[in-house]
């Protein structure tokens, strides 16, 4: 399988993302397939799809279970199979996986996969608390942590070990602001200056407001397929080339490595070696800035540059749009927004659309790799895909 | 030490309602397993025997939560860090005792046993939490 294209996309769809007052999840879901229907005029959704997977974290949020059914009733697929995958964050970075399996193993040829949350109708005290499900609740949450507190033990043993600074954390918000302000969905479409990061309120220190993502509402999705079938569905498919995921210890305070997500790092190299790409190939990435630390710590796991030296590559300016490796184009989670089951395929989207040049304002020129990186809880689960222009 | 006791996370509260701090020792690989877990995440052994643990260490990595969930609300700001034991296992906890600014990685900590309120909604577990030496 080394190097050859695993699955082909066909289409893609992302719902706006941002506060979306009066409407449900499976609405929003709805919004995003009608763009990968209208996309991919060639393909019949009702004749072609024969699965669907879903990533979605919380039935909390909208008392609402059972959304894999609940999808595919919303956007008309009637009997065909639909499974909800969940693995925290990494819910539909998961689901892209198992639609990847689903091709791969020959039972469905053509599959729709993506993700969605809704989750801006709670007030902030619950939502919180729901996403730190995601961690571990016997030791962690209920002696009092909270779920940015497990990344900040993150970030101050970075900047213990490495001696990352919050500025180079705000460096990373302020970058990706930038790129959200040229995103028409992203949920925050205005820039920051360091000193509004800097100086935002602090969270669990040394993470401020503004080295958070934000709690966001949409959906988003793909339509994949065989690379023999692709070409009867589109002129411009998009190759996935490599899948890794990998998981870890539920609780942090286990893992042997605090300054890394290990997970993270076995799904790249599996990535990496399935595709027979290097680091240095990757055009363009997005990856998961839940917290600006993660981003930093996902430069080092996906080695863009070796441990340590995060904090520099953001500071050269190389992982903004124009420098070496444009990472989180579309704004990222930090500004394009964090509806946690649709991050992994609203990822996929913004590789997508680098890949056959339609990002617009914030092109990557001649993109022709792309990654995603996807991280579930505190990196109890990690996937990480490499895509190619086919 | 309750012999026949079962290796659960639920043990494990209880103990610390009894002020120790105990782990399971894998009969067959000798894993230590703090917190004690009923199959061996090793060699999938189901037999333990409990060990105590030297209930100090040193603060490995911290935090100081502003936000905090609401049941944490009116201590907040407060820390939280993971703690390394003496004999290398960790666990994650509130480090009160001390003002957040005066904290330090590698500052040695002991445990401080909390206890449980019988008429608790599950869980009905104590908490416990980590202090200067």
């Amino acid at each position: 399988m080394k190097g050859k294209p695993l699955v082909s996309i066909v289409s893609v769809g992302l719902s706006k993302f941002g506060k979306l007052e009066g409407l449900y999840a499976r609405e929003i879901f709805a919004e995003a397939a009608k763009e990968a229907f209208d996309r991919c005029p060639k393909l019949d959704p009702k004749k072609d799809i024969q699965a669907l997977y879903v990533g979605h974290m919380g039935e909390s949020y909208e008392h609402q279970g059972h959304t894999g059914a609940t999808m595919a009733d919303w956007i008309g697929l009637g009997h065909v199979p639909a499974t909800r995958t969940e693995a925290a964050c990494a819910s539909s970075g998961a689901a892209l996986r198992a639609a990847i399996c689903a091709v791969r193993s020959g039972l469905s040829d053509v599959v729709m996969v993506g993700g969605v949350e809704k989750m801006t109708h709670r007030p902030t005290a619950e939502v919180t608390e729901y996403l730190a499900m995601a961690s571990d609740y016997p030791f962690e949450q209920w002696n009092g942590m909270t779920f940015p507190g497990l990344y900040a033990l993150m970030a101050t043993a970075h900047m213990h070990e490495y001696g990352t600074t919050e500025r180079q954390l705000a460096m990373i918000a302020v970058k990706n602001h930038y790129h959200g302000s040229l995103n028409p969905k992203a949920h925050m479409q205005k820039e920051i200056t360091l000193e509004t990061a800097l100086s935002s309120r602090v969270v669990a220190w040394p993470l401020k407001l503004y080295d958070c993502s934000l709690i966001t509402d949409g959906a988003s999705c793909i339509i994949l397929t065989t690379p023999e079938l692709a070409r009867k569905f589109t002129d411009t498919p998009i190759d996935i080339v490599g899948s890794g995921q990998a998981g870890d210890t539920i609780g942090l305070y286990e893992r042997k490595s605090l300054t890394s997500i290990t997970a993270a790092k076995v799904a790249a190299q599996k990535a990496y070696e399935m595709a027979q790409v290097n680091p240095g190939d990757i055009d363009v990435a997005e990856v998961h800035d839940c917290f600006t630390i993660a981003e930093l710590i996902a430069y080092e796991d996906l080695a863009f540059c070796k441990p340590g030296q995060g904090g520099s590559l953001i500071e050269k300016g190389e992982t903004k749009l124009g420098g070496r490796i444009p990472v989180n184009t579309s704004g990222g989670l930090k500004a394009k927004g964090h509806p946690v089951g649709a991050t992994g395929t609203a990822q996929a989207y913004e590789i997508y659309l680098q890949l056959t040049g339609q990002a617009d304002k914030r092109q990557v020129k001649d993109a022709e790799i792309g990654l995603t990186h996807n991280v579930g809880g505190s990196g109890a689960t990690a996937t990480v895909h490499i895509y190619r222009r086919a | 030490m309750s012999e026949n006791a079962p290796f659960t996370i639920e043990q494990f509260y209880k103990h610390i309602n009894q002020g120790k701090l105990l782990g399971g020792r894998c009969i067959k690989c000798g894993k230590v397993h703090l917190p004690p877990r009923p199959l061996c995440n090793n060699c999938y052994s189901k037999d333990f025997e409990w060990v105590e643990i030297p209930s100090t260490g040193k603060l490995i990595t911290y935090t100081v939560i502003h936000i905090a969930p609401s049941q944490f609300q009116s201590l907040a700001p407060y820390a939280m860090g993971i703690i390394e034991l003496a004999n290398g296992l960790r666990l994650p906890g509130m480090v009160n005792g001390l003002p957040p600014e005066q904290i330090k990685i590698g500052m040695e900590l002991k445990m401080d046993f909390g206890t449980c309120a019988l008429n608790q909604p599950w869980p009905q577990w104590p908490r416990y939490c980590f202090s200067p030496l």
